[in-house]
């Protein structure tokens, strides 16, 4: 097991690197002229001039993209923003735990309730429970979360004055950024926990624990609901990628300064370094969470860590399992 | 089992799809909102641009259906010209990003070895970045408009097709009918794209149609941050981030267009779980 993460831990290095390069020279098809960008439109084509000098530019493609990975990974020195002069670091270092807690209320609402949700609907197949679960969990995947986020808005800050309609401080702000954000993910959990209940309920081992007389709750609970779990556990794991998404549109709406407003309004002031560093932070916030939830996975599922016990052990496996 | 007539695969399918409830009523909803994008300059009762500067904001009333926005233009005209691009571009991108997953796919699925480990790390790479994300940066780059947009939306979409056909690909590729065709010389483009791929692409039909609704929310949230289709192209999303401003005063404004989006994605989930549970080989009788 512990090999398997040090050799996937490893692996992510050449990928983060692949994605900075890609994110670097995507950034340099951007629109628009840095030195302008910074000096503004009255700058003379001298101080222009002096800029694009000054920030490098003139340089060839590949001595601007090897300063920039090795300021980036080896010197950590993220740069500024071109447009308000913030360090990026200071700036990722505030926003990102911002971003990181709007997502993670979200997964644990989606799994909390989706998967409660998903369950009844299975174990009252073709039942009202079913439909009106399944009702819900369609309308709510068909909801652009932006959408229901100004909804709510309306109602409850607008007409019922119950919460705050943008900002951040106490819990109070964060129950209709997390409601919007996770009201799609709570469906699509609810969907596939209900599809891979089904598909167990019908094995013959929960045909067996039954005849043999185990209470229909444990039935559920213990025997269907452990081995449904394993594709959920996958599902989240890519869910996870457009719950960060997710926040960072309900972030603009909500005015919340995390990682979306920072690079959706980097995008919109053409700030790229911003955009650049911004992006592939969120790469490698993402890379690690998909690697977490790998683990989880294999915790789960046996056949899965059995699988990796295997690889260059299969000797002491094979002895364990004669014995 | 009820003999049906012509037991071709796709007419038993058709069969299926037909007997499903929910998935023609969102089949119909999408027809129905194909010809008013189709006919909506008939159908819209003004100018989607026409300004009436005697009604600013107005609530919904007999004279406009849906009321008015900040600048006197009526929402229901806005709302119908809008049908022509959400719909339009979630099917678009979600053709262009299959066309080409299925090639990549296909490629690594076949050729397996090192094209194929070039091609998985490639996708790695391009999924390391959350979807929306990828989103954002590709219509950065590209910029805005119509096309610029589609495309921007179809990138994040390659890999999860490519990578659904790849898997089902190595399942048949051991399977006799293709040593068979081996045997009596087939070339590899036919192996490929006569056998090979219609036998794997199920799973990335029903991916497809899943996929169109998703990119239509997508579409929005970028129009609705600014980027991709701009005002006073009256797409849904923009309409909604114009309409964001007035949120206290003429909540109206917010109601319409999200409500349009939300139809659509609503009809194309619907067919789409239709056509997942038709496809779905463990429910076939």
């Amino acid at each position: 097991m512990l090999r398997y993460f040090l050799k996937r831990l490893l692996w992510m290095i050449p990928i983060i690197l692949a994605v900075a390069v890609v994110v670097f020279t995507l950034m340099m098809y951007c629109p628009g002229d840095p030195a302008e960008i910074i000096l503004g439109s009255e700058a003379t084509e001298e101080a222009l001039e002096n800029k694009r000098e000054e920030l490098g530019l003139n340089d060839p493609y590949f001595v601007r993209l090897g300063r920039f990975l090795s300021d980036t990974f080896i010197h950590f020195e993220l740069g500024t923003s071109w447009v308000t002069g913030i360090p990026i670091a200071d700036s990722i270092v505030e926003r990102l735990p911002r971003t990181m807690l709007l997502s993670g209320i979200t997964l644990i609402l989606s799994f909390a309730i989706g998967v409660p949700l998903g369950v009844i609907a299975a174990v009252h197949q073709n039942q009202w429970q079913d439909y009106l679960c399944m009702v819900l969990a369609l309308v709510g995947v068909s909801m652009p979360n932006f959408w229901l986020a100004l909804l709510l808005v309306i109602l409850f800050a607008v007409k019922l004055k119950w919460l705050p309609a943008l900002g951040i401080g106490g819990i109070q702000y964060y129950i209709l950024p997390a409601i919007s954000a996770s009201a799609t993910h709570i469906a699509s959990a609810a969907r596939q926990s209900r599809s891979s209940m089904l598909d167990v309920i019908r094995s013959d081992y929960i045909t067996t624990a039954r005849a043999k007389g185990v209470p229909e709750n444990k039935v559920i609970l213990k025997h269907a609901l452990k081995n449904a779990l394993i594709p959920i556990i996958t599902m989240m794991g890519t869910q996870f990628g457009k719950m960060l998404g997710g926040a960072m549109i309900i972030e603009t709406i909500f005015s919340i300064p995390g990682m979306g407003t920072l690079i959706i309004t980097a995008v919109n002031n053409r700030d790229y370094p911003v955009v650049q560093t911004g992006t592939i932070f969120l790469a490698i916030v993402f890379s690690f969470s998909m690697l977490l939830v790998d683990m989880l996975y294999a915790a789960v599922d046996p056949r899965i860590k059995a699988q990796y016990q295997n690889k260059g052990r299969k000797k002491a496996v094979v002895k364990k399992g004669a014995n | 089992m009820k003999k049906q007539k012509g037991q071709s695969e796709f007419s038993r399918f058709v069969y299926q799809l037909s007997k499903n409830k929910m998935a023609m009523i969102g089949l119909v909803i999408l027809i129905i909102e194909i010809f008013i994008a189709i006919f909506a300059n008939q159908i819209a009762p003004y100018g989607y641009q026409e300004i009436d500067p005697t009604a600013l904001r107005q609530a919904p009333s007999a004279k406009h259906w849906f009321g008015t926005d900040e600048i006197g233009r009526d929402i229901f005209s806005r709302v119908v010209v809008g049908t022509r691009y959400s719909l339009s571009m979630g099917i678009l991108a979600t053709a262009i990003s299959s066309v080409i997953g299925i090639v990549i796919g296909a490629i690594a699925g076949f050729a397996g070895g090192w094209t194929d480990n070039i091609i998985m790390r490639a996708l790695d790479v391009i999924q390391s970045l959350p979807g929306m994300l990828l989103t954002i940066v590709m219509s950065a780059v590209l910029g805005s408009g119509y096309f610029n947009t589609i495309l921007a939306l179809s990138v994040g979409a390659i890999p999860g097709q490519a990578r659904m056909l790849r898997a089902n690909m190595l399942k048949q590729r051991k399977a006799e009918y293709i040593e068979a065709a081996y045997s009596i010389n087939c070339s590899p483009a036919r192996i490929i794209f006569k056998h090979l791929v219609p036998n794997s692409i199920s799973a990335n039909i029903v991916g497809m149609t899943m996929g169109v609704a998703h990119t239509i929310i997508q579409a929005a949230s970028l129009s609705f941050i600014g980027l991709g289709i701009q005002p006073p192209t009256p797409d849904w999303g923009a309409m909604l981030s114009g309409a964001r401003a007035f949120i206290r005063k003429s909540p109206h404004m917010v109601i319409f267009p999200g409500l349009a989006i939300a139809i659509t994605v609503l009809a194309v989930n619907m067919l789409g779980d239709g056509i997942r549970d038709a496809m779905d080989p463990k429910l076939k009788k």
